[in-house]
């Protein structure tokens, strides 16, 4: 970060680390459901299959500015959800980071899913039945086989979903608002230049950072994605 | 030391409905039959891979499965070894790791097998550090029936292992099988329609069809008998035990000690005393009213004719040796011709022999 400081003004670099930091807590908490949701599209049958792959995707094609406003009516500190976590919890989401990590995870869902879900079934059936006949159950199974297996897809959704996290603006300002320091992520913070007059350099060097994160996070997808497939011999 | 399968299960086109043992003496008991029969079906069923309609499969005096009770072993539970066609290995492992994947999970009071002996039986001590991705398919054989040896089976499941491989893989892996059934004690069931594989390795053979046990017993007594299957399935002939008696290194000969006379083939690198098994095809066989004197053949076996199945313009001829049983095939023409019927002696000159399988026990 220091390094950087020649380039970037104080609050670019805060808002630098408050995206960085949402995006992790978002990718990181979304990665056991994603698991648990891509598992069960890849192995299970089950009436209304159609439905519950439908809800997943919902946030890949619904307007951002949508899905903050259904955040926002549901977490909100007035609406029964938002009430009941800020009582019992002391939970508050709205014009919290967590808000925009949570409005960031519910956005990003899918990236994981779909990528782990395609590893899944791209496993050979017959792999999990000689593991059955050489003495491992369901839980062993899926630690020492399907897990391992599936690495691939599993950093690929972390990635992209990562990367999608760092561009996420529409569900952030309506949710959580565009607060400095502690939601005004990089795109809040390059809206917010653009708004204020004279920001224009600093709109610039927003983007280009923008365009950095995203070109190292490419390259970084790919050489771990290249050296998971080699350690799981494919 | 016994397996008692019984199942009924309907798969598609196929109603398989079938109830054999295996594993009453220690030894290979082969599942024989052209695809489709339910060889495979039956494999899955008794390693609880697939739960059949109605079934129960009891394994040294413990029920794994009975239907009628609604009660099945899960397979992680049964301890049953399966050493698939298509190897199985573990993408993400080493050789080594593939192979202590079951030994790990064995219960201790399973003894747990000696990993070193194992390695050394198959050959595997090069292979330990390598990823499955970089083996033969040969080498993927041995290492998924030593992965399956070292979880201590209580029987072994072979799933037509050689089908995929070709005609030199298959030669390679063949004596690698056949020191594994003579050295480990543990009931193989051997599923496979190729009868060169069953010669070689199988003690009992259950013969399967379209879902059903058609025959069921010793290897020599099963692969002599003509009416089993007709057409592409016909076995190509009968199997024999024989002993080395003899060498006659001059003419490059070895002389077989079988079924009470002497058999000369070409000379074969194993030691006065030893048994090897032999097949002598249908083809290979000539039928003769009276001792041939002057003819090249050198193998003239005196026999009876027990039975005669007409088969096109062909004949296949059931012959009654002083020990065991063969098989001719010739002609209706010559039936007719030497007026042979069941009884009929006759002599049985035999072109050519194939030399080949374990010495028993």
């Amino acid at each position: 970060m220091a390094a950087m400081e020649g380039f970037l003004t104080g609050a670019e670099l805060e808002a630098l680390g408050l995206s960085l930091r949402i995006a992790f807590v978002a990718v990181l908490v979304d990665l056991p459901f994603a698991f648990a949701a891509a598992l069960l599209l890849a192995r299970r049958n089950f009436p209304g299959k159609a439905l519950v792959d439908g809800a997943i995707h919902l946030p890949l094609v619904l307007p951002p500015v949508a899905l903050g406003y259904l955040l926002l009516v549901s977490f909100g500190t007035r609406a029964p959800l938002g009430a009941f976590l800020l009582e019992h919890f002391g939970i508050r989401f709205v014009f919290s980071w967590t808000g925009a990590a949570l409005a960031s995870a519910v956005l990003t869902f899918p990236f994981q899913v779909r990528a782990i879900r395609l590893s899944l079934e791209a496993q050979t059936p017959g792999l999990a039945e000689a593991a059955e006949t050489l003495g491992a159950g369901a839980f062993d199974r899926l630690v020492s086989l399907h897990i391992p297996l599936a690495a691939p897809g599993i950093l690929a959704g972390l990635v992209t979903a990562f990367a999608a996290c760092l561009g996420e603006f529409g569900a952030i300002i309506t949710f959580v608002s565009n607060i400095p320091g502690e939601t005004r992520t990089i795109p809040l913070a390059i809206y917010t230049a653009i708004q204020t007059p004279g920001g224009e350099a600093a709109a610039a060097r927003l983007a280009a950072l923008s365009i950095g994160l995203a070109l190292g996070g490419l390259v970084l997808a790919d050489w771990v994605g290249r050296r998971t497939r080699t350690f799981i011999g494919q | 030391m016994s397996a008692d399968i019984a199942l009924r299960h309907r798969l598609g086109d196929l109603t398989l409905d079938a109830a054999f043992g295996f594993g009453e003496t220690p030894g290979v008991t082969a599942l024989f039959g052209p695809s489709g029969a339910g060889k495979s079906t039956i494999i899955h069923a008794i390693a609880g891979l697939l739960r059949p309609d109605q079934g129960r499969i009891v394994l040294h005096g413990e029920t794994l499965l009975d239907t009628a009770r609604g009660f099945s072993v899960p397979a992680a539970a049964r301890r049953i070894g399966v050493v698939f066609q298509d190897a199985r290995l573990f993408p993400h492992l080493t050789v080594r790791a593939n192979l202590l994947y079951g030994w790990r999970r064995a219960p201790i009071r399973a003894g747990g097998q000696n990993i070193d002996g194992v390695i050394a039986l198959l050959g595997l001590e090069t292979l330990l550090a390598r990823k499955p991705r970089t083996l033969s398919g040969g080498e993927k054989s041995r290492v998924a029936l030593a992965r399956a040896l070292l979880m201590s089976p209580r029987a072994l499941l072979l799933d037509e292992p050689l089908a995929a491989l070709d005609a030199p893989r298959k030669a390679e892996i063949l004596p690698y099988l056949e020191r594994t059934v003579r050295e480990t004690k543990i009931p193989m069931l051997y599923v496979s329609h190729a009868l060169d594989e069953v010669a070689r390795l199988a003690d009992r053979m259950v013969v399967l069809n379209a879902g059903r046990v058609v025959a069921e017993g010793s290897l020599f007594d099963v692969t002599a008998r003509l009416d089993l299957f007709t057409g592409a399935h016909r076995l190509p002939g009968a199997v024999l035990e024989a002993v080395i008696a003899g060498h006659d290194m001059a003419h490059g000969l070895t002389e077989l000690a079988c079924a009470g006379e002497i058999l000369v083939v070409p000379a074969i690198a194993r030691a006065v005393g030893d048994k090897v098994r032999i097949r002598i095809d249908a083809d290979d066989v000539m039928l003769a009213r009276a001792r041939p004197e002057s003819v090249s053949a050198n193998n003239v076996l005196p026999a009876r004719i027990v039975a005669l199945r007409e088969d096109g313009p062909n004949a296949d001829v059931q012959l009654r040796l002083k020990e065991g049983y063969l098989v001719a095939r010739i002609t209706r023409r010559s039936v007719e011709r030497l007026a042979l019927q069941p009884g009929t002696e006759v002599f049985a000159l035999i072109k050519s022999v194939t030399v080949g399988g374990r010495e028993p026990g």
